[in-house]
């Protein structure tokens, strides 16, 4: 099974030289508690990046700050050098008007931990909706990638399935094409096994191993710590809304500097 | 359960040619008798058909008292039934309901949306206007609408705060009877409308509207391709009520004098004093549309439920179908089981 991103006429578009996220200064509260404080974190184009750390560290936060579906308080995130959520016009930061926010979110792409493939469409129609919406592509080609992207995940023969007719770990594979339908730069992993079963677990982890293999930016929170070893270029350690460690899986496992890490992944590993 | 095996094939080996049909490596205690060879007796439920014979007697009963009482009246129902004028009240109620209704949820379902957006302004209207629409009863809404050339003689542009009209219009030939009771009932029906599709839409898990948000849909297509239809199924059984509802509460109307079903079928016993036939017509005539939309019901929410279970529920038709079938495949079953085959069952035995 190997991953690649294709339009309906089949040529691979994932090119490495795209997809820089760079992170700078974020911090966020919620209602005076900080999640977030003062995050710093570059991700190079086609890096993987697996993010570790305690439940209610923040991981997923950051994460979901990346495309804007939480605001920050302070600091700044961009893809590509492109602002998410601003403008910048002279001295100016202009809030981005709604469709412009959407616009700017396709190029980041998002697997949540409970699926969200929607309920009343099929397998197909949940990976078509949003080219189809996004006027990028008709109907019939949408279908087209939808099948594409579903053989690609290993899902050929289930295109009119309904999601609830799906196991859990062909649901998040769902997901994954869904996210890949509309060429993201970027991928964001929210925790993408957490709600599997164990058995369930490989196939969608091999999915995204395919993917990492590709060139497409990998932003992954997960708990599967073999995993992050295995596929991730770096791992980033937070704890209570702090970056506290970044480095080769290499060190961060093997002499992690941070007692707070050494605690972690003495309990996890 | 391994060793219990082990000690009865060394205590009995010379039975071992009667299980020999069975596979060797599957651990299978002989003494156990295999059940699933055995036919299956259904419990007879005695008092179920005894209160089932009873309601039926009942039904029964007052449908041969509907039939035999004359004061009910059939000759003179059934020559009114198809009267014109009764069709003619019918063509306005279906129109007031199909008029107001339509109205009624279309503008509903801007509130509703008005209430979920994070303007307060639109808020809070839409908060006053349900406050408001659900607070003075309709009866009362009808007869200001009907009577607004009083409060307001003439309607039309001008300059605001004052007397000065560019443009206006007559209130009482702008607002007729018909106008003033599709103002009434689709103001209020929006009213209740609204808080039932609001209901709807709060019963969608938040993560489709992430899950919406993430893909970069425009407004348009998260609310009416990902958020409505899955509200739809907890919204349906509600909204069907309410046109049930609205249908028979259009008579509410007669109180403006606009000739519908129930305003016609009132003129026309005052007339002939043939009041409980009159009022059959009208009820029956509730009752095939109330009828039908309760099939319609049916079907609607059957089609909304794809993707919601794994199997649809049978029809009606399915459904009955399956039961006498059921039933009548019990029929031949004994209730009494036999004394022979129990000896058949233990592996002893034999």
């Amino acid at each position: 099974m190997s991953i690649a991103v294709t339009q309906a006429s089949g040529t691979l578009t994932a090119p490495a030289t795209r997809g820089l996220v760079e992170i700078r200064g974020v911090s966020k509260s919620y209602a005076g508690h900080e999640v977030l404080h003062d995050v710093n974190l570059t991700v190079q184009p086609g890096e993987v990046v697996a993010i570790l750390g305690p439940s209610g560290s923040g991981k997923s936060t950051l994460l979901r700050t990346i495309n804007h579906l939480e605001s920050v308080d302070r600091g700044w995130v961009t893809v590509d050098g492109e602002l998410i959520g601003y403008e910048q016009r002279g001295d100016r930061l202009f809030e981005l008007k709604e469709r412009e926010i959407l616009k700017r979110r396709t190029n980041v792409g998002v697997v949540f931990q409970n699926f969200n493939l929607f309920p009343h469409l099929t397998a197909a129609e949940n990976i078509a909706v949003a080219p189809v919406a996004l006027g990028r592509l008709g109907k019939s080609d949408a279908r087209e990638l939808a099948l594409g992207l579903l053989a690609k995940v290993g899902l050929a023969d289930k295109p009119d399935a309904y999601p609830r007719q799906l196991s859990g770990g062909q649901q998040q594979r769902v997901a994954i094409a869904r996210a890949l339908a509309l060429q993201p730069k970027v991928l964001l992993f929210d925790e993408p096994t957490s709600a599997l079963d164990p058995e369930l677990v490989g196939e969608v982890l091999d999915v995204i191993r395919d993917l990492a293999k590709l060139g497409t930016t990998l932003i992954i929170v997960t708990h599967e710590i073999r995993f992050a070893r295995e596929v991730a270029d770096r791992i980033v350690f937070i704890d209570a809304g702090h970056v506290l460690e970044v480095g080769p899986p290499e060190q961060v496992f093997g002499s992690p500097k941070h007692p707070r890490t050494k605690e972690f992944l003495g309990r996890v590993l | 359960m391994t060793d219990t095996v082990k000690e009865h094939r060394s205590a009995a080996p010379t039975e071992d040619s009667s299980a020999s049909r069975r596979d060797v490596n599957q651990v299978v205690n002989r003494n156990s008798p295999d059940f699933a060879a055995l036919k299956v007796v259904h419990t007879r439920h005695v008092v179920r058909w005894i209160f089932g014979a009873l309601v039926l007697f009942v039904v029964l009963q007052f449908l041969w008292s509907l039939a035999t009482n004359d004061k009910y009246g059939w000759p003179i129902f059934a020559t009114y039934f198809f009267a014109p004028a009764i069709i003619k009240g019918i063509q306005l109620t279906l129109a007031l309901t199909v008029v107001s209704g339509t109205i009624g949820f279309v503008l509903g379902t801007l509130l509703a949306l008005a209430r979920l957006s994070k303007s307060p302004i639109l808020n809070s209207v839409s908060w006053s206007f349900i406050w408001f629409f659900r607070s003075v009863p309709l009866l009362v809404q009808l007869l200001v609408w009907y009577n607004l050339g009083y409060l307001y003689p003439r309607l039309g542009l001008g300059v605001p705060f004052t007397d000065n009209y560019f443009w206006s219009f007559d209130t009482v030939t702008l607002v007729s009877q018909f106008a003033a009771a599709v103002l009434g009932l689709s103001l209020n029906q929006a009213a209740y409308s609204a808080e039932i599709i609001r209901g709807g839409i709060l019963s969608v898990d938040q993560g489709q509207l992430e899950a919406a948000a993430a893909l970069g849909l425009p407004r348009h297509v998260r609310v009416l391709r990902i958020i409505l239809p899955q509200a739809a199924r907890a919204i349906l059984p509600n909204a069907f009520n309410e046109i049930i509802g609205l249908i028979k509460g259009t008579s509410i109307v007669s109180v403006i004098a606009l000739g519908e079903l129930f305003y016609v079928t009132q003129v026309i016993y005052n007339r002939n004093q043939q009041v409980i036939p009159l009022l059959l017509v009208s009820v029956v005539w509730y009752i095939i549309f109330t009828t039908v939309l309760s099939v319609a019901q049916f079907y609607v929410e059957r089609h909304f439920a794809r993707g919601a279970l794994r199997v649809v529920p049978p029809t009606p038709i399915q459904a009955a179908r399956g039961w006498v079938k059921t039933q009548w495949a019990r029929l031949d079953e004994k209730p009494e089981t036999p004394e022979a085959p129990t000896t058949r069952i233990g592996g002893n035995g034999s």
